[in-house]
């Protein structure tokens, strides 16, 4: 966190001055070890199995904070008998389909709602789609009536299931896994279980890079496991907080740049599961459910109404056939595919530079040079505007600048001071920013870029009477603008954003207010307030010590302006709150409401003593001790019977790539990850295949504070370039030592994509491990160096494959196997010879590595060779 | 410890004629509070319009500036040393396989490397990089022969590991040599107590180089005139906060009034040695060490040699009355005698 969000640190720094204990979880030691109580190197990609463990320490030794788990948990739900776990089929769950790689999750359901699993097909449909993405603001759509032993014992309730699904990951397999010494891991466990209890709290804190791993949603459902175990959600100094990788991640996915999402978290129509509006409207919501989001429908209209205005009405379904429909994967990596193979002929980039900071970059460059036309909008000329003259690909003769076919526009952009606008960060918070300086020569913000891009369009397209261009000419592309470039007004973007009742104007207070008769409109209904009385909310600046410490007024928090997500669970089932050390949200029976130092996320007027009349749906069903009100069935979930494709709980997997056989289970790597078998996307073996020791190291790739992501905003501006003036890999001194390498000397990493060579840094700070019994040595490498800018270095995601999480398609590139060598790389044609050579030798000359390495025909028995 | 103050301090400002001075403002810098970020490194050049230094990588941790030149007022030195620091409640590498060390002529290599920062006289390689190596090797550290930091040495039981962070500065010193040698008056001190080139009268003679016991002001290639921090004077003048403080974010670089924030460094030093943090000490703070007390001052973790400062700095003019008397006594007897000699002869 020091390393990469050195701003956001000052809050640990300030909570460490206060007597926090900082625990730090890292492969290498970095800034924020240094600052740390407790730093853990770990193996990377082996997460699963250290958090797994605190999570068998805290139920074997019961120190679950049992009240809340059984108030605001589904521990006490019922499964299906029909559930069998890893622990059963030696790492595959139940209803697991060896041909499609899919899962059947009928028998994963609570006892009773078996029906709701949905067979094979919606699972590959759900991967293809990245569906886990639409859970960020509610949970997936079920009922919400169902089975619960509120004593714990019934064999098949949530709280035994779990208790024998972790019972493996003992210290001892801790040690085993992840390299991290018993001593270490129980400090560990013990520091954080101390903290959390009624009257404390612990944070866990992570980012981007958590989630680039084939398992990359499981680690986090393993981290929101134990912080509901200890009771840390919802409540104050705990929850889970999601660092994110720039500024406006936050926001860049509640109004998506993603393929198969619509603002708020709406799904993008699938042309066969939603052919009309009212399929896809049932599809958002599941009857009988819980909680808001059976407003979904509300939602939707609002959302169409913003985007065609007065031609969306209700008899033409609000315009619902002018939406795109996806057909399958439309994620990064399939279009970069697309683009290899000639089907995809144009490609936008809004400030991302792919041939650096996306994985596989030569298949990135590859397919950028197979375009008509490549538009690239960015302050700098980054190597995806010059990959077609100066890359690797260039210097192999893979391209051939006088024969590329992409057209390359590049357009000046203007950086962040030079227009205005909000950005979302990690606590859901808008914050408006004004233009600081006007941007330089022809650099324009992307919403001038938009909103004339559309402009011109539509005034081309003026008197078409073909079909297909109605949805473009109907659209309300109105929008007030100023200055003598015609700026659009972001603040006027932001109205829309916010909703507004068509006939009057008046913004909308709250999505409460939405309605699904085109009475009003609204553009992600989640934002719905930070317009609120016609003040630009987000623009508030007031000062902490002129309010409460929970600011309310900085800024605007989604949705209702509040700060804490889920805070009815700062208060015990009677309303009370768990300590007056940690009191948030309370129930004050005098005003008969709910008060406190935030919003209430609750029914303001509910009390805590209400239950729902059987056959009650949406909001009314929601009892008073239900905070997970997005959730279907209103508690936190422990166990997810949907949502995940790739299992109810996490289980450890191995990395796909990696040089240790899984020492948990038969099955090596993620039964239900992503791929993309094609030659020229390999991947290294790893045991129970052989040849894996051809590369024996793992490499993990990650940020240093003095560059940003892919570099395009640092390797450019000299007083940042020369603090990190070139690219370098940090081995360990024993690693050197095999290797031969010399500090500052040259090295070179091998995979099976490519090589890359940096200078070598020696240093203790990253440190062989004892894993299952052998010493495994990692190596680091910063991923922020690339062809163009003041300081140039290799790109290390080149070294990386694609391989992705089933849930979010997110790929893997944290974490892959590799060779080092002492040495610069071989130049010209001769470099794909070097990694022609090591695919030969690796036996991947025609031959992808298996996905399941478990007898799936004998399920039911163990393997022996796994007995110790 | 903490030494008690033992003599008023002196205000630097009032004794340079200011009549009513404000209170002489510093830098507290907060070592145990570093997170190496750089910002300040980086406010500081944006603000003050200071040229880029070289582009090198240089091996030294993630120190890629150096040293403080004539074109980088602040610099952050990352140390890596096989010790624990007081917070850390396991030692990070404990249980971990261990085995030889890289070769001592590996380690070796990063003292060999210069930076090339258009800076007179620049930072030059090391003549010899042994003691370098051995520095990784365990056997000796730099500065301090004979005194191998506890834990060192031994791989096979390698187990402790601290990286610790410091941006230093321009002392602005109560008894400042650079300002006592200037011939110009280019240097002067501020109404702040502060020391401060004017760019528009320095003439590029370097004789203020030599003087400064911190070895912080530097000439500037091409330009040949002498530049260091200001401590902002252009900020501070207008009540704002120098740029390094501003954007430093965990509070590590605290600008104030030095009287305050020696106030603040020993309650931060008394509570750091509660919280078993016993190494942490103060550098630059006392009236009464040989430059009269830094206006800029430092929380360190270990001894300063380890970050490159002096362990007991003295301004370079302070024996200068001494020799010139010396020298006037001297002259005077050579007068003396050479009139005594023409007298005798006319006797």
């Amino acid at each position: 966190m020091a390393e990469a969000h050195p701003v956001g640190f000052q809050w640990v720094m300030e909570a460490k001055r206060r007597g926090a204990t900082v625990i730090h979880v890292d492969p290498r030691f970095t800034r924020t070890s240094a600052l740390a109580d407790i730093h853990v190197p770990i193996r990377a990609g082996t997460d699963i199995a250290f958090l797994g463990g605190i999570v068998r320490y805290i139920l074997e030794n019961e120190l679950d904070f049992r009240e809340y788990v059984l108030a605001y948990t589904n521990a006490a739900s019922i499964v299906s008998e029909d559930f069998r776990d890893t622990e059963d089929l030696d790492g595959l769950f139940s209803g697991y389909d060896p041909r499609t790689g899919t899962y059947d999750r009928t028998s994963w359901q609570y006892r009773g709602h078996e029906e709701s699993g949905g067979g094979h097909e919606e699972t590959a449909t759900e991967r293809e789609s990245a569906a886990g993405l639409r859970h960020e603001s509610h949970g997936p759509p079920m009922s919400g009536h169902v089975t619960r032993d509120e004593t714990l014992q019934h064999p098949n309730c949530v709280y035994q299931i779990l208790r024998r699904h972790f019972a493996r990951y003992t210290p001892e397999m801790v040690e085993r896994v992840c390299g991290v010494p018993r001593e270490k891991f129980e400090a560990v466990a013990r520091a954080w279980t101390e903290n959390s209890r009624r009257d404390r709290t612990t944070m866990l804190v992570y980012s981007v890079g958590w989630t680039q791993h084939t398992v990359g949603v499981q680690y986090i459902r393993t981290g929101a496991i134990i912080q509901l175990l200890l009771g840390n959600i919802g409540r104050p100094g705990g929850g889970i907080l999601a660092l994110r990788g720039h500024a406006s991640i936050q926001g860049s996915t509640d109004i998506p740049t993603l393929f198969n999402l619509l603002p708020g978290y709406l799904p993008m129509p699938h042309h066969a599961q939603h052919p009309t509006f009212g399929d896809w409207c049932a599809s958002i919501r599941s009857a009988g459910q819980k909680g808001f989001w059976s407003n979904a429908r509300a939602f939707a209209v609002n959302l169409l109404k913003a985007y065609w205005g007065a031609a969306a009405r209700p008899e033409n379904d609000f315009c619902y056939d002018y939406l795109p429909r996806m057909t399958g994967d439309h994620g990064t990596y399939q279009t970069v595919f697309g683009m290899i193979d000639g089907r995809v002929k144009g490609y936008f980039l809004f400030g991302q530079n792919p041939a650096v900071g996306s994985a596989h970059g030569r298949a990135q460059r590859l397919g950028m040079a197979n375009l008509d036309w490549l538009v690239v909008r960015d302050l700098f000329l980054v190597e995806s505007a010059t990959f077609w003259k100066n890359s690797r690909e260039v210097e192999t003769g893979e391209i051939v600048p006088e024969r590329c076919r992409t057209e390359v526009f590049f357009l000046p952009a203007a950086s962040h001071v030079e227009k205005e606008g909000t950005f979302t960060q990690t606590q859901r918070l808008l914050q408006w920013r004004e233009k600081a300086v006007e941007p330089p020569g022809d650099a324009r913000s992307d919403l001038w870029f938009v909103y004339h891009l559309g402009r011109i369009i539509r005034e081309k397209l003026t008197g078409s009477t073909r079909p297909r261009d109605r949805a473009l000419l109907d659209l309300a592309w109105d929008y007030p603008t100023h200055g003598p470039h015609a700026e659009p007004s972001a603040e006027a973007v932001l109205r829309e954003i916010n909703g507004y009742e068509v006939a009057t104007g008046r913004p909308l207070a709250s999505f409460t207010e939405m309605r699904d008769d085109g009475s009003t409109l609204g553009g992600c209904w989640i934002y719905t307030g930070v317009f609120a009385d016609g003040v630009n909310q987000a623009a508030r600046r007031k000062p902490a010590r002129e309010q409460s410490w929970v600011a309310p007024e900085w800024g605007w928090a989604w949705p209702a302006n509040r700060r804490l997500l889920y805070n009815r669970a700062s208060a015990d089932p009677e309303g009370r709150p768990w300590s007056e050390r940690k009191r948030y949200v309370w129930w004050d029976e005098e005003s008969g409401q709910w008060v406190g130092e935030d919003v209430p996320d609750f029914e303001k007027t509910k009390p805590p003593s209400y239950r729902a009349p059987s056959g009650a749906s949406g909001v009314a069903a929601l009892d008073g001790v239900d905070p997970f009100i997005m959730q279907g069935d209103g508690k936190g979930w422990l166990y997810a019977p949907v949502g995940a494709v790739d299992g109810p709980l996490p289980t450890h997997y191995e990395p796909a790539e990696s040089p240790v056989r899984n020492p948990l289970y038969g099955q090596q790597a993620s039964p239900a990850r992503k791929l993309y078998r094609r030659t020229d996307n390999p991947t290294n073996p790893s045991p129970p295949e052989p040849h894996s020791a051809v590369f024996p190291y793992i490499m993990t790739v990650s940020r240093l504070t003095e560059h940003h992501t892919a570099g395009g905003m640092s390797r450019t501006v000299r007083y940042l370039a020369e603090l990190q003036p070139e690219m370098f890999v940090e081995v360990s001194p024993e690693l050197a030592v095999e290797r031969g390498l010399t500090h500052l000397g040259w090295a070179h990493v091998v995979t099976s994509r490519s090589v890359i060579e940096a200078r070598v840094m020696v240093t203790d700070r990253v440190a062989p491990l004892w894993v299952d019994g052998r010493v495994i040595h990692q190596v680091w490498l910063p991923y922020h160096f690339g062809d163009e800018g003041l300081v140039r270095g290799e790109p290390a995601n080149d070294l990386f494959g694609v391989t992705l999480d089933p849930n979010v398609l997110i790929q893997e590139s944290k974490v892959a196997t590799c060779d080092v060598r002492a040495g610069r790389r071989p130049t010209g044609p001769a470099l794909r010879d070097l990694v022609a050579d090591y695919r030969r030798r690796a036996g991947l000359d025609g031959h992808q590595p298996p996905v399941v390495t478990v007898d799936t025909d004998r399920p039911d028995t163990d393997r022996p060779d796994r007995e110790e | 410890m903490v030494e008690p103050h033992t003599a008023v301090p002196v205000d630097p400002a009032a004794r340079a004629g200011y009549l009513a001075p404000p209170p002489r403002m510093g830098f507290f810098t907060d070592t145990s509070l570093c997170i190496g970020c750089k910002a300040c490194e980086v406010a500081c050049k944006e603000w003050n319009l200071v040229p880029g230094s070289g582009l090198d990588l240089l091996g030294m941790s993630y120190d890629n500036t150096g040293a403080l030149t004539a074109n980088s007022w602040r610099h952050v030195a990352f140390v890596e040393q096989p010790r624990p620091v007081g917070w850390q409640t396991t030692a990070p590498l404990a249980g971990l396989p261990t085995g030889p060390p890289a070769a001592p002529t590996t380690a070796g290599v990063g003292g060999a490397v210069a930076p090339e920062q258009g800076t007179l006289p620049g930072v030059v390689p090391a003549s010899d990089a042994a003691p370098a190596a051995r520095m990784a090797d365990g056997a000796a550290f730099p500065g301090t022969p004979g005194t191998p930091p506890s834990g060192s040495g031994d791989r096979g039981r390698r187990a402790e590991l601290r990286w610790l962070m410091m941006s230093d500065v321009c002392k602005h010193c109560t008894e400042a040599a650079c300002l006592d040698v200037c011939p110009t008056g280019a240097l002067f001190r501020t109404e702040f107590g502060t020391v401060v080139v004017q760019e528009d009268i320095c003439n590029g003679c370097g004789y203020c180089i030599p003087a400064c016991p911190y070895g912080v002001i530097d000439q500037r290639r091409g330009d040949g005139r002498a530049w260091k921090c200001t401590l902002c004077y252009d900020r501070i003048r207008v009540g704002r906060t120098p740029a390094c403080a501003q954007a430093c974010p965990t509070e590590s670089i605290q600008y104030g009034e030095l009287d305050d924030l020696r106030r603040r460094a020993r309650a931060r030093v008394e509570r750091l040695h509660a919280d078993g943090v016993t190494e942490a000490r103060l550098y630059g703070h006392d009236p009464n060490d040989g430059v009269g007390g830094d206006g800029a001052f430092f929380l360190l973790l270990d001894e300063p040699e380890v970050y490159g400062l002096p362990p007991d700095p003295v301004v370079t003019t302070r024996d200068l009355p001494r020799m010139w008397r010396r020298a006037a006594v001297a002259a005077l007897a050579m007068a003396v005698a050479t009139v005594t000699a023409f007298l005798g002869r006319a006797r």
